[in-house]
């Protein structure tokens, strides 16, 4: 059997030149919830693991220019734990903290929980919602890639084979704004979502939608923004005929499968009603009122 | 190639070990430090009968590789007791038969202890919410909660509750 050897780089261009030189297939990882899991089913067979933590930067969250910055390998127990970052982006921490267990939380990362790239992820819809950006470093230096763009299908991502994610930024926030995350499992914890739903909105004064993201999970290969669901908020209160048009635009999105969890049927009458309730909490958060999500 | 020498500190014991890339810390706590509280449920992160504290948070030994200890304080079951003195969440759930096989108890002990530490009272839905990753075949739950519920109270010096 070929041996699997083991790197934990100090720096960035350790990390990048062992990820360059390896000669046979190498896998990065964070808090390795998924990579061990795969490893032990014998569905990745890598010869080197590159384990991330050690790297300045990829564990951490920080403020900067009125955004945060949160270092890629960084558990989402620390996500929890920071009252600013949940202040700003309680839809964010809430999607993050709806993976796994208490004990999954002590190790699982949003840059794993992206580059796992499982169409049903939870942290991705809320992270496409609020604008999010990864910081993507390899050989040919770093550049800044819309987090929607780093899955391109279920376990596929656009990184090259020398690049990985050095951090997360989520951009400030103007006022009257607010996200949220719902995701719809059959009980209340442990279970992979049916349908995820993340919607980020800015009002005015008076309460109409000014500015919107809404994005659909595990309802197609990837993670959907749904431009038509943001058009139908924007320049309304959220009033019966804005949640119909959004529950229509959010069903019209929806390209997903039948599986053991839902029909193709289901997963899209559920998509519609699950946009209807995000809206409703992200709008309320925007207004200031501190609201409890799932 | 030789296996990993990692040096780490387990229940404020400094140990050193050797082991390969694919075993987990819960492969080597069990079978090369003879630390055999932790329990293999599931191997995937489901049952939380792994579970350990790792540089104060709670993880599943079985999805932690060895070599990642290297430099990291762990506390597994067998840290929790001080000397022969059972901790009172130990206690509590003898007093409470809130185990039958036993087989999840060194899980559901490890996870108690990271959560009265976390927060000295919690409600019972923020207990079964903590503890919703360690899985238990045998109690059905309630002895368990009732367990922890009346260690909380006991650690914070209050009376026991009726
Ligand atoms: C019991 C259990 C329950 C779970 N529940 C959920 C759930 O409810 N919802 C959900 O969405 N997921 C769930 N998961 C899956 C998993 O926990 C998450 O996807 C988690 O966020 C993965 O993060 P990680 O840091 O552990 O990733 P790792 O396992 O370390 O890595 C995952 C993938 O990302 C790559 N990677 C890691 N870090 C980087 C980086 N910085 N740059 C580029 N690539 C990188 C790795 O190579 C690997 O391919 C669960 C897993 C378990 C075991
Ligand atoms: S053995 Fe680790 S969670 Fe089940
Ligand atoms: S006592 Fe048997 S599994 Fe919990």
């Amino acid at each position: 059997m070929q041996r699997l050897n083991y790197a934990a780089p100090k720096t960035v261009n350790e990390a990048v030149s062992l990820l360059a030189g390896a000669s046979g297939p190498a896998k990065l990882m964070s808090g390795g919830t998924d990579l061990l899991v795969q490893l032990r089913s014998g569905r990745l067979k890598p010869e080197l693991i590159v384990d991330l933590k050690h790297v300045p930067g990829l564990i951490g969250i920080r403020e900067e220019a009125g955004g945060f910055v949160i270092g890629a390998s960084t558990p989402g127990a620390t996500l929890e734990a920071h009252a600013g970052l949940k202040a700003a982006w309680p839809g964010v921490v809430e999607a993050m903290d709806l993976i796994g267990s208490e004990q999954i939380q002590g190790r699982a990362s949003l840059a794993g929980n992206l580059c796992n790239a499982s169409p049903a992820a939870d942290s991705v819809p809320a992270m496409i919602a609020a604008g999010a950006v990864a910081v993507v470093v390899g050989a040919k230096g770093r550049r800044e890639v819309p987090v929607e763009a780093i899955p391109t299908a279920p376990g596929r991502t656009s990184l090259a084979k020398d690049e990985f994610i050095l951090e997360i930024r989520l951009p400030p926030r103007p006022a009257h704004s607010g996200d949220a995350y719902l995701r719809f499992i059959p009980r209340t914890e442990m279970d992979i979502a049916v349908v995820g739903c993340g919607v980020n909105v800015t009002l005015d004064a008076a309460g109409v939608c000014t500015a919107a993201r809404v994005v659909l999970g595990a309802v197609a290969p990837t993670a959907v923004l749904v431009p038509a669901a943001a058009a139908a908020l924007i320049g309304h209160k959220l009033d019966a005929a804005t949640l119909a048009k959004l529950d229509a635009a959010a069903q019209a999105a929806c390209k997903p499968i039948t599986d053991k969890r839902g029909t193709i049927e289901y997963r899209t009458k559920v998509a519609g009603v699950m946009a209807r309730r995000t809206a409703a909490i992200a709008f309320e958060r925007a207004q200031g009122r501190a609201v409890k999500g799932h | 190639m030789s296996k990993h020498h990692v040096t780490t500190t387990i229940n404020g014991e400094a140990v050193e070990f050797l082991c390969e890339t694919q075993e987990t810390l819960l492969d080597v706590l069990r079978n090369t430090l003879n630390l055999t509280g932790s329990k293999e449920g599931c191997a995937s992160g489901d049952c939380g009968a792994c579970t350990v504290i790792m540089d104060g948070k709670m993880v599943c030994s079985c999805l932690v590789l060895g070599v990642e200890a290297e430099g990291s304080s762990v506390t597994t079951v067998e840290g929790i007791a001080d000397g022969e003195t059972l901790h009172p969440v130990q206690r509590k759930f003898l007093e409470h038969a809130a185990l039958q096989c036993g087989f999840c108890t060194p899980g559901f002990i490890v996870a108690t202890k990271a959560l009265l530490d976390a927060n000295p009272n919690p409600t019972e839905e923020e207990a079964r919410y903590w503890l919703a990753g360690n899985l238990c075949r045998c109690t059905g739950y309630d002895k368990i909660i009732r367990a922890v519920m009346d260690a909380a109270a006991e650690m914070r010096g209050e009376a026991r509750a009726a």
